[in-house]
Parts: C-alpha cells; sequence; structure tokens
C-alpha cells in the first residue's frame, strides 16, 4: 500500500473514533478495533501459477457498552469517510436499541487506561508484477506448490476513554513445499519485510540437497515407542496446541485445560522446558481488545512448573485474578520456547536410532484432560540409524501426551531456535509466529 | 444491486477474453451464554466484490470492499497485470468454456424470519438452556449459543451470466463439562456446532428441544463414572452424528479434485485417490452409495449454482462402493479430464472459488437401528464428534466421540468414555456392514471446513444413516 493511502487509512479511523466520541451519551463506552488489509496472493503447483489475485479488505468491530451491557457490530472500513462514518453511526443507533433488551453482564470489561501506541513497520516488497518472475524462475526444475502473500497489514484499537494504537507493517510469506516424484517432500518458508533475492535463491539450494534424502524408497516402520528428534517446525505445531484450551486461564477454571493436572501440581514436566510470550520481536501488536498492553515478556511454564496463565481482564474480574494483558480468547501470539543444551552436530547422534520429524500435520486433542494429542508426520520425516539417515518414512500417526513428551521423556531442546511464521490467512493474514528450539523426546508412541 | 451490477460489468475497461463480477453481502449474528451469563452479541456485516478476468489462459482475481465503478474498475486493472504477467507460467491454458453463461436464481426455504425473535428472548432461551444443562453441581461450564445469517450474492460476467442467490442459516448450539476431580467429561448437541442448516428461526422451536437438552447435561454427568471404552478390535457402530465427520474427513476431502491435481499440497494435502481410480477404485463395500447433492431442501450447503455459476445437480460420486467421479469445478474437470460436479465455491467476495464438498451424503440403506443393534454380540456404539485427525493423502485417520455405549448380545448396555477409533480410508469403508434406512437419516452441517490458500472457512452439510462397521479398532483415554 502507497503511503497516502496508508495515512489516508489513518486519518479516517481517527476520525471515526472521535466522533464517536462527540457522539456518544454521556453512560455509554465503547471500543472499535480495526483490521485492514491490501494483500497479494499467488498461488503455485508444479512451479507453475494456480491462481493470482490481490485482495483489498478492512473491517471495524465496534463495541457499544452501557449499563453493565455490551453488544457489537463489525463492518466493513473503506477508508472512504463518507461511506464509514454513514455505516458506523447506523449501527451505532442499532446497537443503542438493542442494548437495552440484553442481560446484565457482570464481568463486563469498560475501557479504561490510558495506553496509546503507534507502530509503522515499512518493508520492500515485490512489486506485484515481479511478484511471479522472482519466485518461479528459480524453481521452474522441481516441483514447487505454495503460496506467497505480501502486503500491508493494520491493526488499530481506539476507545472511548482515549485510548489508541496503531500497527502497519508489510510483511511477506512463501510457504511453499518441493516434492520428489514418489511424493515425498521438503517443507519451506520464506518470510520478512524485505525481499532478499539472494536469500530467497540459497533457501531453496539447500531444501534440494534434502531433496536428495528423500530420493530413497520410504521406509514403512510398525507402530510402536520410537526415539524422536523433533525439528523446530514441528515443536511450533506442538506448542501452538496450547492455545487450543490449555493455557487460558478462564479454560483452567471451566474444566477445559490440558494443562490442569500441571495446574494442580499433580504432575510436572521436564525442568529443561521453558514458555513464555515474548514480544520483544515487535512482530504483532502487544494491545488486546480492550486496549491493554501486555508485558514485553510474561513467562508461562519455567523448569517445568506453570507459573503464569493468560489471563484477559473479563477472566480476571470473574475470578478475581490480576489481568496480564492477555487477549479475548487467552492465546498465545508471541510464544518462546526457550533453548536448551543439545548442539546441531549432535542432533543425530543422540538421536542414534529412531525418527527425524521435520513437520506435523493436522493435530487435535485425543484426550485434553490428560494432555494427550494425535497427529501425523508430514514432510521430509526419516528413519535414523546408528546417527546415519536411512531413508524417509511412510507417514506415521501419533497419540501422546504432553506430559510425557515434555515430561520424563523430554531429553533436550537444542541450543538453536528458529522463528516459525504464522502463515495463516482465514480471516486476514496473520502475523507474527513462534520462536522455537528442535527438541529429542525419547519412546514417543506411533499408532498407525 | 442489478442496476449498479450490469452497468459495472458494461463499463469495465480491460483488454481480458471475460470478466465476472461477485459480490457477496453478507450478516450474521452470534449469541453466546456461559453459565447463564452472556459472552457475545453481536452482528457481523460485509460486503465487497471479486473480479476475475481471464488473460491469455490465466486467471487474476482482485477483491474490493469499495464497491464505486471507480473501485471495480482498479481492481479489474489490478486482476488483468497479475493474469498477464503469471500467463507466462500458467498451470494450465483455461477458457471462456469454464465461466459459462448462467441466468437464475436460489432462495433458501425458511417458514420463519431470522429477527422473528428479538436479541432479548434470543438471551432469555440461552439462559434456559444453560440452567436446564446444569443437571448437577458436577456441571463446570454450560454453554449455549445461536448464530445465523442472511447472505446474498450476484454474479454477472461479461458473457451474460446473471446469478442471484439468498442463503438463510441457522445453527445452534449447546453443552457441558462436567468433573469430578481429574476426572472431565465434556457432552454437547451431536458434537461441536453440528446443528447448521438452511432456514429460519422455525429451527429452534423443534418439539424435543427441551428434552435433548436435559438430556446432554445428564449424559455429560453419567460419562463422569463410565468405564473407560475398551482397547479392542470390535464392531463398531456409529451414530448420523459422527458418521457427518467420518465422510466429511475420509470421502469428501480425498475426491477433491483440485487436491487430486496438487493444487492443495502445501497446506491441506493431496490424495490417496488417483485420476485413474475414477470409475474403477472399489472405495468401499456394496452398502456405500454417496451423492454429492446440493438439492436437498434445508441441508446447509444447499445452493442452485456455484460461485462460477454453474448449475448444481445431484450427483453420484460411489455407487455401490464404486468411484464415480470426484469433486471438482469445471476448471479441475479440465484439468484433470474427470467428470465433477458444480463445486467451484468461495468463502466469500474475499477469496477465489476452489473446488469444495457441499453437500456430502451416504444414501439410506434398508435397516432399523434396533435390527442394527440386535445383530451384534460384540461392539461398541458411538456418537458426537470430539476429536479428529487424519493424515495429508486422507488415509490414516483417528476419530474421537463424546458418548458411546457397549453392545452385548444384540443390546446397548454400558455407557463408555473417551471413545475413540482409528483406521486407514479404504479398509474402513470396506468393513461397512449395514447401513441404516431412512427413519434413522440424519443431516448436520459445519460453517467451519477449512482448505485452500489463502485459506477459507466455507459451509458444509453431511446427511447419513446409523451404519455399522466390522472389525475396527477402538481404543479410551488416558496419558
Amino acid at each position: 500500500m502507497k503511503i497516502d493511502d496508508l495515512s489516508a487509512l489513518e486519518t479516517s479511523f481517527n476520525q471515526l473514533i472521535e466522533t464517536l466520541i462527540i457522539k456518544k451519551k454521556s453512560s455509554e463506552e465503547f471500543t472499535v478495533k480495526l483490521s485492514s488489509e491490501r494483500s497479494q496472493f499467488t498461488r503455485f503447483n508444479h512451479a507453475k501459477v494456480r491462481q493470482t489475485g490481490h485482495i483489498s479488505d478492512g473491517w471495524i468491530e465496534l463495541t457499544l457498552m452501557e449499563n453493565q451491557r455490551s453488544s457489537f457490530r463489525q463492518f466493513p472500513f473503506t477508508g472512504n469517510w463518507e461511506i464509514d462514518w454513514q455505516t458506523a453511526y447506523q449501527y451505532l443507533q442499532e446497537l443503542r436499541e438493542e442494548i437495552g433488551l440484553l442481560p446484565v453482564d457482570p464481568y463486563l470489561v469498560l475501557p479504561t487506561g490510558n495506553n496509546t501506541s503507534r507502530e509503522v513497520h515499512s518493508g520492500k516488497l515485490l512489486p506485484i508484477d515481479e511478484v511471479v518472475p522472482a519466485i518461479v524462475q528459480v524453481v521452474t526444475e522441481l516441483d514447487f506448490t505454495g503460496i506467497y502473500a505480501g502486503g500491508v497489514v493494520i491493526k488499530g484499537y481506539g476507545d472511548s476513554q482515549g485510548q489508541k494504537h496503531w500497527f502497519a507493517t508489510d510483511t511477506f510469506t512463501l510457504d511453499y513445499s518441493l516434492f520428489t516424484p514418489s511424493g515425498q517432500a521438503v517443507k519451506g518458508t520464506f518470510a520478512g519485510s524485505n525481499w532478499d533475492e539472494s536469500a530467497y535463491i540459497q533457501k531453496i539450494s539447500q531444501d534440494k540437497k534434502q531433496l536428495e534424502l528423500l530420493a530413497f524408497s520410504p521406509k514403512e516402520l510398525p507402530r510402536g515407542q520410537y526415539k524422536t528428534y523433533f525439528a523446530p517446525a514441528a515443536v511450533a505445531d506442538l506448542s501452538m496446541m496450547l492455545s487450543w484450551g490449555a493455557v487460558s486461564e478462564a479454560d483452567l477454571q471451566q474444566g477445559n485445560s490440558a494443562l490442569a493436572i500441571l495446574s494442580r501440581k499433580d504432575k510436572v514436566l521436564s525442568p529443561k522446558f521453558n514458555l513464555k510470550e515474548n514480544f520483544k520481536l515487535g512482530l504483532v501488536p502487544r494491545f488486546n481488545a480492550w486496549g491493554e498492553m501486555a508485558d514485553p515478556e510474561l513467562p508461562i511454564i519455567e523448569k517445568g512448573i506453570l507459573v503464569n496463565t493468560l489471563i484477559n481482564s473479563r477472566t480476571a474480574k470473574e475470578y478475581q485474578k490480576t489481568a496480564n494483558g492477555a487477549n479475548s480468547s487467552e492465546t498465545l501470539r508471541a510464544p518462546e520456547i526457550t533453548p536448551g543444551n543439545l548442539e546441531f552436530a549432535e542432533i543425530l547422534p543422540q538421536l542414534d536410532t529412531g525418527l527425524y520429524v521435520s513437520n506435523l500435520h493436522y493435530l487435535n486433542w485425543s484426550d485434553r484432560p490428560n494432555g494427550r494429542i494425535t497427529g501425523m508426520t508430514r514432510y521430509a520425516c526419516f528413519w535414523v540409524e546408528k546417527g546415519e539417515i536411512i531413508a524417509p518414512i511412510e507417514n506415521l500417526r501419533f497419540d501422546e501426551s504432553l506430559y510425557r513428551f515434555w515430561g520424563d521423556n523430554l531429553v533436550d531442546f537444542t541450543n538453536f531456535q528458529e522463528f516459525i511464521p504464522e502463515v495463516g490467512t482465514y480471516e486476514s493474514r496473520e502475523l507474527g509466529g513462534g520462536l522455537v528450539p528442535g527438541m529429542l523426546v525419547e519412546d514417543f508412541t506411533y499408532t498407525l | 444491486m442489478w442496476s449498479e451490477l450490469t452497468k459495472a460489468i458494461a463499463h469495465i475497461n480491460v483488454p481480458a477474453d471475460w470478466v465476472g463480477i461477485r459480490v457477496v453481502k453478507e450478516t450474521s449474528s452470534n449469541r453466546h451464554v456461559r453459565d447463564g451469563l452472556p459472552q457475545a452479541n453481536g452482528k457481523y456485516s460485509t460486503m465487497g466484490a471479486m473480479l476475475e478476468v481471464l488473460v491469455n489462459g490465466c486467471l487474476g482475481y482482485a477483491a474490493t470492499n469499495s464497491l464505486d465503478l471507480g473501485s471495480l474498475q482498479a481492481a479489474a486493472e489490478i486482476a488483468y497485470k497479475q493474469a498477464l504477467v503469471a500467463s507466462e507460467w500458467r498451470v494450465y491454458d483455461f477458457r471462456v468454456t469454464e465461466r459459462p453463461k448462467v441466468v437464475g436464481e436460489y432462495n433458501s426455504p425458511f417458514l420463519e424470519p431470522l429477527d422473528s425473535l428479538c436479541p432479548g428472548e434470543i438471551n432469555d432461551l440461552l439462559v434456559r438452556i444453560c440452567q436446564t444443562l446444569k443437571v448437577s453441581d458436577k456441571i463446570v461450564q454450560a454453554t449455549a449459543s445461536i448464530t445465523s445469517s442472511e447472505k446474498e450474492s450476484w454474479f454477472v460476467s461479461s458473457n451474460g451470466s446473471e446469478v442471484y442467490q439468498k442463503f438463510l442459516s441457522f445453527g445452534n448450539h449447546y453443552g457441558a463439562i462436567a468433573q469430578d476431580g481429574a476426572i472431565v467429561q465434556q457432552r454437547t448437541n451431536n458434537g461441536s456446532h453440528a446443528n447448521c442448516y438452511q432456514g429460519g428461526m422455525e429451527l429452534l422451536k423443534r418439539d424435543t428441544l427441551w428434552q435433548q437438552v436435559r438430556q446432554v447435561g445428564e449424559q455429560a454427568v453419567e460419562l463422569l463414572t463410565a468405564e473407560e471404552c475398551p482397547t479392542i478390535r470390535t464392531n463398531l457402530v456409529l451414530a448420523p452424528d459422527q458418521m457427518m465427520l467420518q465422510i466429511h474427513e475420509s470421502v469428501g476431502h480425498p475426491l477433491e479434485i483440485d487436491r487430486i491435481l496438487g493444487d492443495e499440497r502445501n497446506y491441506a494435502g493431496g490424495s490417496f485417490v488417483s485420476k485413474s481410480d475414477f470409475g474403477n477404485l472399489v472405495y468401499g463395500s456394496p452398502l456405500m452409495n454417496i451423492t454429492f447433492d446440493p438439492t436437498v431442501p434445508g441441508e446447509f450447503a444447499s445452493y442452485g449454482f456455484d460461485d462460477t455459476g454453474v448449475v448444481a445437480t445431484r450427483e453420484y460420486l460411489i455407487k455401490e462402493g464404486v468411484l464415480q467421479r470426484g469433486l471438482g469445478s469445471l476448471e479441475s474437470q479440465a484439468r484433470a479430464g474427470v467428470a465433477g460436479v458444480a463445486c467451484a465455491r468461495a468463502s466469500s467476495w474475499n477469496r477465489p472459488p476452489i473446488d469444495r464438498m457441499a453437500n456430502l451424503n451416504l444414501e439410506p440403506g434398508n435397516a432399523t437401528f434396533a435390527e442394527i443393534i440386535a445383530e451384534i454380540e460384540h461392539g461398541v456404539y458411538m456418537e458426537s464428534n470430539r476429536s479428529w485427525s487424519i493424515d495429508d493423502r486422507r488415509y490414516k485417520f483417528q476419530f474421537g466421540c463424546e458418548y458411546a455405549k457397549l453392545i452385548e448380545n444384540g443390546k446397548l448396555t454400558k455407557t463408555l468414555r473417551n471413545p475413540n477409533y482409528r483406521a486407514t480410508t479404504p479398509e474402513f469403508w470396506q468393513s461397512l456392514t449395514k447401513v441404516g434406512n431412512a427413519s434413522n437419516w440424519q443431516m448436520y452441517g459445519t460453517p467451519f471446513c477449512g482448505k485452500g490458500e489463502p485459506n477459507q472457512a466455507i459451509w458444509v452439510g453431511h446427511g447419513s444413516p446409523v451404519c455399522l462397521f466390522a472389525n475396527v479398532e477402538v481404543f479410551g483415554g488416558g496419558s
């Protein structure tokens, strides 16, 4: 997006907040959330273009609060003041009519703070007409599939108390796979704010070396328990399960958390396991749905002990806790698992005989109260014997409890981390990602 | 809208071989109560236009939520520019025949408008559902929600298409979590958000509502003292609310032709099915008859036309166990040379159409529920999905359910908790031994079928009777 367009959007957003403050009754409070993007999406298959397009989208969510009741309306935000204000004013009136009909919400959180922030991260992305040649020309002889997503993403917040936040960032992600004729694949992500052609060429060149390892006939393994090395991308997948009914204080209180056992101290995890929220990388906004700022760092699990859960202001009010800036769903936004002592060169020797798992797929709780997770291996997973990669494996299903693989069976984390970017695009392009090491685990359970 | 769109399609000025504009306007409502207290009340409105152009055999798109002529023209220019650049590396030489001229209209059936209950009345009802769910102090969470949506789409094209569709949809979900010390069990009405249909507020006013709500609460508590599901190979009887997920994951997704062509390999995955399997592959037992059917009144993913304007018809995908055709749009059919269906669908105006499954139904057989159970010496009957996972080729799966009963000597006996089962897709469907009849055929739906790059969550519907599968690996929970 051009700088002029970006500043017009910001001006329009600010004007919306200011006008709502003027229009609101003294008994009313409101919050306004903004999400906007201008994104190019180009999808590849067999190193050719399957779909290519551009999406210009944006929405406002206006929440009105009065007499301990609230309701919201989400509506398009175009940046055209006349249209946007007309829509906003119509919904403001509709909310006023509705709100009196709703039941009292004893845990309603009113905006109270005085936080403001403004972050604009400019990037140097590929121009629209250079994306396809820049990507395809490097991979023409490969079975390359995936998606390039790039452009500006904006998140904004304002409220009736005068809090205001603006976060705009230029980013791209190239999320891709390289396939062998037999269907084995290497997975890669290339992401950032500045397109670096030589780094891209180098990355593909490294992937080609891994492809060579996949050329052997896949080995079919019987179900059983295997010592396993999980590369950082696989660890990131496992850690994201903690956002789904685990680290949330509300989930813990309402019988819906996989960490209830840990919280009750019925079990502990390995002292080598440390998890925290780390916003210092600055890739995601620190403000939440009430304009509150999370601390730059929040330890969650330290040396295997649950030291904090994610608590938003609503949960804090309901359960008499102290809020820590969590978002409305109390999910991880900037997770980091701290490194251990396993050196890169020691991964295969320490694994000795077992599985090298690069990626996982389709994880789900198979028994959430017991922390048991099922899922599949996927992409570049190998059978290792005596410290040497022997062959790629046929995909295996696992079903294992986090209390085992992050507990007694955890051998070590690597002494290096990788940043695994978020590449999701369901509602809009997601930002951020997780900073995680690889890990070595004893007796990981594979079932099919 | 028609006058603006016909004016726009006439005025769009790009040297493309074909131009289409699809406008979508949707307002959906979400009201959610937990433990009798409001958690969310609100509406989501979206409106925008998707412009597609065909240039040198390459399709390009641009989507915008500004609908003035200038913005639409600007979007068309971006779409054109992208398609032109990409055409040198296009995956296939698409033709206008993949975007035929179609004129028509579709409207969801309904009896009572979605606003026939005011927000206060809906909240009162949700509060009462929570209260009814709380049959015991052991219920630590009771939730209830109602979602509804009114969605309109208009599609015009430079070759004369004019399609209008209006969808009214309604969904309700309620459930309870029961806890006794370390034992935690969940029970919902047919699994997570499975009660999704097209229609109006009449869908809420079913005679059995309060009986079902009470039963959900009671069964959550019942599960606390139930035996763990045994680890055994046995006869598995699945209720329609679990068959929904079974059909979706192990039949719907592997038959998507775009997956077979490799488009989804980087995200959702590929398929164990290949192009040469159509017309040949014995997918399941001769009792297996699966249709793609967007014409079922009231099913969640019914429609008259797909999002490229192709007329929707009922087609057999699998007949008497043999694979007949795939879930592929005209684009995929042209690329693969395989028969498909009208299934090019987009989640909204801001996503391009891709192959999606719409309504996928297992056609009824001839057995009553009692007849199915009566002939089983030993087995497990499972209801309501709670966990799902399947590999990227849709081959090895593991699913878990909320509630189960042991079957002993032709009768349902003990309640079982944490029931799970796993198998491979062909082995499982070939073990289909009995298919229920119309009396136990039920349909469900979900708004959360995820796929595509960029990602799209879309509505799908699934109908099935109760089914018996022989010699399946079942097991329980635990650490």
